[in-house]
């Protein structure tokens, strides 16, 4: 029976271990660029008067949100290339389809932090504005966003470390992140405690910091609005 | 929405402020009643009556916050509501109301100042975006506006840094930064503690004084209406009870109601 | 083409079987998430120290270390350091979502803990309550109404973590989904792939709807049982 715990094999599979963290990281880092601007447009569109925008933006947010990431990606990755739709939108490779899913997917979260946020501007700013004869664009460019965004941070730093720790999900679809070096390793040497083991704890070694940070983040928004 | 008869424009020329017929609810409560109410150019006039009468929703239909749902209001020569099309009158488009909306000016109750601008920023604002002119042009006119209100060393605090009559001050400022025909002030004196209202009234007086700025102003401050408002208007249930002067109002009222309100207020 | 987006019946039969055993993990782990939740959140708040400092490494680590991992960690890892060969892929299931759900739960249980007004602290002492009694008879009840908003959102999200139970091999829904993808299951008809999985995020959209809707109703309840005076 081998032993539990093997020292030596440990450093050895560390480095690899932690080029797969580093595509789990970096695949996050892009999601989030794309759940970030996504997120706007969403929220701008929930908001708007036309029923003909508002009402399939709320339906997709809320069926986004209802459904699990992982057969969200599937269907990306699996389905969408059977589909007629052109080539440039089906054949992506594992780590583009992995960051398009987690951005769609975290977008729809993000667009509740911006509206949250922008519901957070004491309507006395937009009669204001109003009072001023503004234009739209200009009062959402110059009074209402510098206002909502600051709100809207914490939310959306809670739901990127969220992303973050959804991110090995690539694993199912071959994308090279720590959770799929793990698995190639238990595979090749039948040795499953160490690349686990050390899987969570580099997981840790960044979750960890991100989420104080976001919470300080939030003591600081706080801090600032009142 | 009743049938839209052709109304002619005011016989008197061109007023201020015309209100004719105006109506507006909400849901069931009826808050201004076939409101007529002529304000000539430079005229002071000041809106007194019990909470819930409807008093500041008269300003708010003047300024767009609430659309009126029947009647006419003229601001100058032109409709605010209403736009001439093929010789008819109808419902005016946003870009008329846009094109009317910069001669109205209005101060909030709360102030309502952009918190992440300076005072300076803040009196800067809309000239630029919506007049046009270039940041030199703006800053210097708001440094003009704010040395006017007293406010020349605060140029870039923050109102969070500034006073409740600071605060106040700025907001009339950057109101007055848009060169409105017609500016209205909701009890801007109302929120402020009262060591404070003095310099925010020191200001206002100045602006009635110089007869050259058209002032609807909705508060309790009697003191200052008897001494600055041309016109005295006592509101009550949608409709305009009595007005007249100042002198008559406050001293010798018709309407008993007005006398039970007035005895109220002044009692403090 | 609409004949494609409603699967044959066999089809259907494989996913509900796989959405029998999704049920069975979201209620094991809500269970065990919920035990957790009380037990830690309470915990969290407790006048001795080191339960204080227990209740804190347990929150950061079974949050840190993503929902996911977690499941590996049981599935692969744990039985090798009890000397065991393997475990039941359910049990992981329930062990890891259960684990990971305690751990967010507890903050919402410590946060609606803290949001009961202080008076109530001050008449139970006033009353002379043990601090168990306190806990049971006054503070907690009146912690549920605060409690059950956030916590039915979590359930959802714990809902749809269940999916990753099919990477460790259990015939979730999620894995039956993949079986029909990769034809393993034999049907007579190849099945079209994006109809397969907009059938599947349906399922998965009714339970979470399902779940929401009992928590509506369980709110509703206890704001009419607990709600403060």
């Amino acid at each position: 029976m081998q032993s539990a715990w093997d020292w030596e094999f440990a450093w050895e599979i560390l480095p690899e271990l932690v080029r797969g963290m580093v595509t789990t990281v970096s695949v996050t880092l892009v999601g989030i660029v794309i759940a970030v601007v996504l997120g706007l447009f969403l929220a701008l569109g929930r908001r708007s008067d036309k029923r003909l925008i508002s009402y399939p933006t709320a339906g997709f947010i809320e069926f986004v949100r209802s459904t699990p990431l992982l057969i969200q990606l599937f269907f990306l990755y699996y389905a969408l290339p059977t589909t007629d739709l052109p080539t440039w939108l089906t054949t992506w490779d594992a780590f583009v389809t992995l960051f398009v899913a987690l951005g769609i997917h975290y977008a729809c979260y993000a667009s509740e932090a911006y509206r949250a946020g922008i519901e957070s501007v004491p309507r006395g700013q937009w009669e204001a504005a109003t009072s001023l004869n503004l234009r739209i664009r200009t009062t959402w460019r110059s009074v209402i966003l510098p206002q909502a965004v600051p709100r809207s941070l914490p939310p959306l730093g809670n739901y990127f470390v969220a992303m973050f720790k959804d991110a090995p999900i690539g694993s199912a679809i071959t994308v090279p992140g720590v959770l799929f070096v793990a698995r190639a390793i238990q595979s090749a040497t039948f040795r499953s405690v160490e690349p686990y083991t050390i899987a969570g704890l580099l997981f840790l070694a960044v979750s960890i910091p991100a989420a104080m940070l976001v919470r300080r983040l939030e003591r600081r928004v706080a801090y600032e609005s009142d | 929405m009743s049938q839209i008869e052709h109304v002619p424009p005011s016989p008197r020329g061109a007023a201020a402020v015309e209100m004719q017929k105006v109506t507006k609810a909400f849901g069931e409560l009826v808050v201004l009643n076939q409101l007529d109410l002529h304000v000539e150019p430079g005229e002071v006039v000041v809106i007194i009556g019990p909470s819930g009468s409807g008093k500041t929703t008269i300003l708010r239909v003047v300024m767009t916050l609430e659309r009126i749902d029947d009647g006419y209001i003229q601001i100058g020569e032109r409709q605010l509501y209403h736009e001439e099309k093929n010789g008819e009158l109808v419902r005016a488009s946003e870009k008329h109301i846009r094109s009317i909306r910069s001669d109205i000016s209005m101060v909030f109750q709360h102030f309502n100042l952009f918190p992440h601008m300076s005072a300076r920023e803040n009196v800067m604002l809309a000239p630029i975006k919506v007049k046009g002119l270039s940041e030199d042009e703006a800053a210097e006119k708001a440094k003009l506006l704010l040395d006017r209100v007293g406010l020349g060393d605060k140029l870039d605090h923050r109102p969070s840094e500034l006073s409740g009559g600071q605060k106040q001050r700025v907001a009339i400022a950057r109101s007055l930064a848009m060169e409105p025909r017609v500016m209205l002030f909701d009890e801007v004196t109302s929120a402020l503690d009262p060591e404070l209202v003095g310099e925010v009234l020191n200001v206002l007086r100045e602006l009635a004084a110089s007869g050259d700025m058209t002032m609807m102003m909705v508060t309790h401050e009697m003191g200052f209406a008897s001494e600055m408002a041309d016109r005295v208007l006592m509101f009550d249930k949608g409709r305009i009870l009595e007005q007249g002067p100042p002198d008559k109002i406050f001293k010798d009222p018709d309407h008993e109601r007005t006398k039970s309100f007035l005895r109220a207020v002044l009692s403090h | 083409m609409l004949d494609d987006l409603i699967l044959n019946p066999n089809q259907y039969r494989n996913l509900l079987q796989g959405t029998w055993v999704t049920i069975q993990v979201i209620a094991g782990s809500f269970a065990l998430g919920t035990v957790m939740s009380l037990v830690v959140g309470v915990a969290r708040l407790s006048s001795l120290r080191w339960v204080r400092g227990a209740a804190l490494v347990y929150i950061e680590f079974a949050r840190g270390v993503a929902a996911i991992i977690l499941l590996f960690w049981m599935a692969y890892a744990l039985p090798i350091l009890f000397g065991l060969p393997s475990m039941p892929a359910l049990l992981a299931g329930i062990l890891a979502l259960g684990l990971n759900m305690g751990a967010y739960g507890a903050e919402i249980v410590r946060g609606a803990i803290q949001a009961v007004p202080k008076g109530q602290y001050e008449a139970s002492v006033a009353l002379n309550l043990s601090s168990r009694d306190r806990l049971r008879h006054v503070i907690l009840p009146q912690a549920v109404p605060i409690i059950l908003p956030p916590y039915g959102n979590l359930t959802i999200e714990v809902l749809k973590g269940t999916a990753l139970v099919s990477l460790i091999g259990l015939s979730d829904l999620a894995f039956e989904t993949q079986l029909l993808r990769t034809g393993r299951v034999r049907s007579s008809d190849p099945v079209n792939l994006p109809f397969l999985y907009l059938n599947v995020l349906v399922i998965y959209l009714i339970l979470s709807q399902l779940t929401a809707y009992l928590f509506r109703i369980a709110e509703k309840r206890s704001a009419r049982k607990f709600g403060s005076t």
